[in-house]
């Protein structure tokens, strides 16, 4: 009963988004109608977490005549997965797409009081219109309240076990998150297109929610890397896999579009260039959306391979990319606007930024599609690996660095070019240090030092101008925002460069007892116990790592578990964590005589990597607290209220 | 910018719409490959479900090619194939091997005797170590054994009449199996 009621929610929530954007495109300006698209968002977010909750009681309750809870969970499992398997699967992931959607929707329509009503209820009829297209693809090709009745399993056949994991837990609402929080720039960018209309608050606004959903969208990848790291056992924490890919594309245009809305915002140029970065942004999210659910490219992270559901997505991407795209290419011509700057201005850098940005976007899309159009032409199968990307990424991560150096000291328009003297003095410094570094590197590579001194460079000239506005006390949320985020690239930048070159791998064999030396620490092998969990069995090594003296004794245990109701076989690591360096093992196969194949990783400045994507998300949302959008709102409701009462 | 220029994003997204689309129409035609396809059929020492004092290994599958077809009777797509495999075994003389995964002995007679059985032999897998052994997804899997006992090809879910008259029979047939009705289309019920 509760799973058909579910159904029936999510039935609804579709007629509403229906009515919402009907209301939306046809009556903007008439106020019922305005106060009516609002409450119908209510309604889409309120029916879809009663779909959403519905499908969480069937797994909680262990519901297994309902076909997703049979497929994806069993009695088993402990109760934190079975809630958060509601989301291991295609059908439920997707109702959690829906949920989220409605929930940015919402929080559109609560902040909405800063700009004309009829602009905000345009809005809200492209965002339910895309909320449609999500709800009928759930209902109609993936629907998780299916029921197999008569032919009810007398238990489920569990989450898959990779899946099993506080990282899948919270990956997925943050990607989405972030995927679907895209869609308000896009539907904003829609309307402002519509209208004719864009303007430094336009721009303002917009910057607000990107910057929302940029973060998300670097928390949800940053964990889903750390994710791969620690319980796919292979060591590495990022793979170019196509997945993987579809989602750094929309990281990479909405990247972009941060910067170059601020252009928009505070020099009012670049207009319809952000316009199409905004339009780009949510498309390539549409589009990893199709890359992962049509089975296009098989991978790890694909759930299920269903042609119904290819086709679906893709017209739904011809209608939405393809419609919003010919608008652009038939409106963006009124908000051309010709401002003149310098090349030692915001502007310039900013523009530098995008270029790169861009020429990034197209080298992932040219790595992920070039394998299908080959098979398409050849009938062969090619994979572009590593080195493909590497080949670009390097120098195009260099160059960023270069540009942001210049950053903090440049004005808008132009700079005078006294003020770069501070800049050189810094990249004296890091020059000095990168040398250093390069003759302390083993194997020594001058890109790695490269890579170490312009970040170095970075951090000197963003630290100084911090400083330098601290003491004259102007230092308002916007600046520690970007200082904050441009710091964690930095150190993103370090931590890839030095863990990509100077980890140390050994696969070797170990008998009980026996030693090896990691990276200057010993490894000692104890030997194999049998240990049992809630829903599977494991064989857990024991090893204890320790200085050359013996000392500071740290015991590592990982695991290779057997789960019990799919009969799957999961290796986990054992990992010590530390600022400046991983020791990781992984146990393979069992030899004979007591030994086994174990894996040992020395990785240093490992996850640099990921504090400083964190950084980067967390620059991004404190950029929104900036004092300038405050006081938006607030003048905003000021003229509210004074129209109310003339 | 110029007008006409507007219109490039327009352009590239079309041609990765229709990169896209080639790509998916490739991607439907793709099956699930096997690490097995092509290779030899892993040794096993399996006990039979109704005699546990007698085993089953691969020696005993050589010379003939044989299907082995893994069930268990909490599986409902198990169910849904049975009927297409009792036409199988009624139709045609090919050794029918069923590998009973992760099931209750008790439960899997029972189900055998109700629904008829289409096997030659059942081995009991009641832990499951013959199905990581064969790299087994889930249940119904099955798999076509050439004479020499190599892996010729695998079926991941259920032996429907459209995969047995599209992708089995016809390999069947090549392999020189005898279909002894005038119609290979058994199951167009």
């Amino acid at each position: 009963m509760i799973p058909e009621l579910g159904n029936f929610a999510l039935t609804l929530a579709g007629v509403l988004a229906l009515g919402a954007g009907g209301v939306g495109l046809v009556a903007p300006r008439d106020e019922v109608m305005q106060r009516a698209a609002q409450s119908m968002v209510l309604g889409q977010w309120s029916f879809s977490f009663l779909a959403f909750a519905a499908l969480t009681y069937a797994f909680v309750l262990d519901d297994f005549s309902v076909a997703y809870v049979a497929n994806h969970s069993n009695s088993l499992l402990p109760w934190i997965y079975k809630v958060s398997a509601v989301w291991g699967g295609h059908e439920g992931s997707f109702l959690l797409w829906i949920l989220i959607m409605g929930t940015w929707m919402l929080a559109f329509c609560l902040r909405s009081g800063q700009y004309p009503q009829h602009f905000t209820t345009r809005a809200i009829g492209v965002l339910s219109l895309l909320n449609l297209g999500f709800i009928c693809f759930a209902l109609f090709t993936s629907n998780p309240f299916l029921r197999l009745i008569p032919l009810t399993p007398a238990d489920g056949a569990d989450l898959n076990p990779l899946l099993q994991d506080f990282g899948l837990i919270v990956h997925p609402p943050l990607l989405y998150a972030g995927y679907v929080g895209l869609a308000i720039p896009f539907a904003l960018a829609v309307v402002a297109l519509l209208e004719g209309r864009i303007d430094a608050t336009w721009a303002r606004w917009t910057r607000t929610w990107t910057n929302m959903a940029w973060a998300f969208l670097t928390c949800g990848i940053t964990l889903g890397s750390w994710w791969a790291y620690y319980e796919l056992g292979w060591g590495g924490w990022w793979f170019w896999d196509p997945v993987e890919n579809a989602s750094f594309m929309p990281w990479l245009a909405a990247t972009a579009l941060v910067h170059s809305l601020s252009v928009t915002e505070n020099r009012g140029t670049f207009k319809s260039w952000t316009l199409l970065l905004a339009i780009t942004a949510f498309s390539f999210s549409l589009l990893g959306a199709f890359i992962v659910r049509s089975g296009v490219l098989t991978s790890v992270h694909s759930f299920a391979v269903d042609p119904e559901r290819g086709m679906y997505i893709l017209i739904f991407l011809a209608l939405v990319v393809g419609g919003s795209l010919t608008l652009y290419a038939l409106r963006a011509s009124q908000t051309q606007v010709k401002v003149s700057y310098g090349v030692l201005s915001r502007e310039f850098f900013m523009l530098i930024n995008n270029v790169i940005m861009v020429v990034s976007l197209a080298v992932v899309l040219w790595g992920t599609l070039a394998p299908i159009g080959y098979e398409a032409i050849s009938g062969g199968r090619i994979s572009i690996g590593t080195p493909f990307f590497n080949a670009f990424f390097v120098p195009l991560g260099l160059l960023l660095l270069c540009a942001l150096a210049f950053l903090p000291v440049l004005n808008w328009k132009r700079t005078k070019t006294q003020v770069l003297n501070s800049v050189y003095q810094a990249m004296a410094i890091a020059a000095v240090i990168g040398v250093l570094v390069w003759f302390a590197l083993d194997p020594a590579t001058i890109l790695v030092a490269a890579a170490v001194a312009l970040a170095l460079w970075v951090v000197i000239t963003h630290l100084k101008q911090l400083v330098f506005r601290a003491l004259r006390g102007s230092l308002p949320a916007a600046f520690i925002g970007m200082t904050l985020a441009h710091l964690g690239f930095a150190m993103g930048t370090v931590g890839i460069a030095i863990t990509a070159t100077q980890s140390v791998e050994s696969d070797v064999r170990m008998s009980p007892q026996s030693q090896v030396e990691l990276a200057g620490q010993q490894v000692t092998f104890t030997g194999v116990t049998n240990v049992k969990g809630p829903n599977y069995e494991a064989q857990q090594g024991i090893f204890i790592l320790t200085d050359p003296d013996g000392r500071n004794a740290f015991e590592l245990r990982p695991e290779k578990r057997r789960y019990l109701a799919g009969g799957n076989v999961m290796t986990e690591a054992g990992i010590n964590p530390g600022f400046f360096a991983d020791t990781y093992i992984s146990l393979g196969e069992p030899l004979e005589g007591g030994a086994w194949a174990v894996r040992l990783h020395y990785k240093p400045l490992v996850r640099w990597v990921w504090i400083g994507a964190l950084l980067m998300a967390l620059g991004g949302v404190i950029a929104v607290f900036d004092k300038r959008y405050a006081r938006q709102r607030r003048r905003v409701a000021a003229t509210q209220g004074s129209a109310a009462t003339a | 910018m110029s007008r006409a220029s507007l219109y490039i994003p327009l352009g590239v997204f079309v041609l990765i719409l229709g990169l896209g689309y080639v790509g998916f129409d490739l991607g439907a035609r793709n099956e699930l490959p096997s690490a097995l396809i092509d290779k030899p059929f892993p040794e096993f020492q399996a006990r039979l479900l109704d005699a546990p004092d007698q085993t089953l290994s691969r020696e005993d599958l050589l010379g003939r090619p044989a299907l082995v077809n893994v069930w268990a009777t909490w599986c409902p797509t198990c169910l849904s194939e049975h009927a297409q495999l009792m036409q199988i075994s009624a139709a045609t003389d090919v050794v029918i091997v069923g590998v009973n995964y992760k099931d209750r002995p008790d439960k899997a007679k029972q189900w055998l005797a109700q629904y008829g059985n289409p096997y030659d032999w059942v081995l009991d897998d009641r832990d499951g170590l013959l199905g990581i052994e064969m790299g087994v997804y889930g249940a119904p899997e099955t798999f076509l054994l050439n004479a020499k006992g190599e892996v010729v090809y695998k079926r991941v879910g259920d032996i429907n009449p459209r995969i047995w008259r599209d992708e089995l029979a016809p390999r069947l047939r090549q392999l020189g199996i005898v279909m002894t009705m005038d119609n290979t289309d058994t199951g167009a019920d």
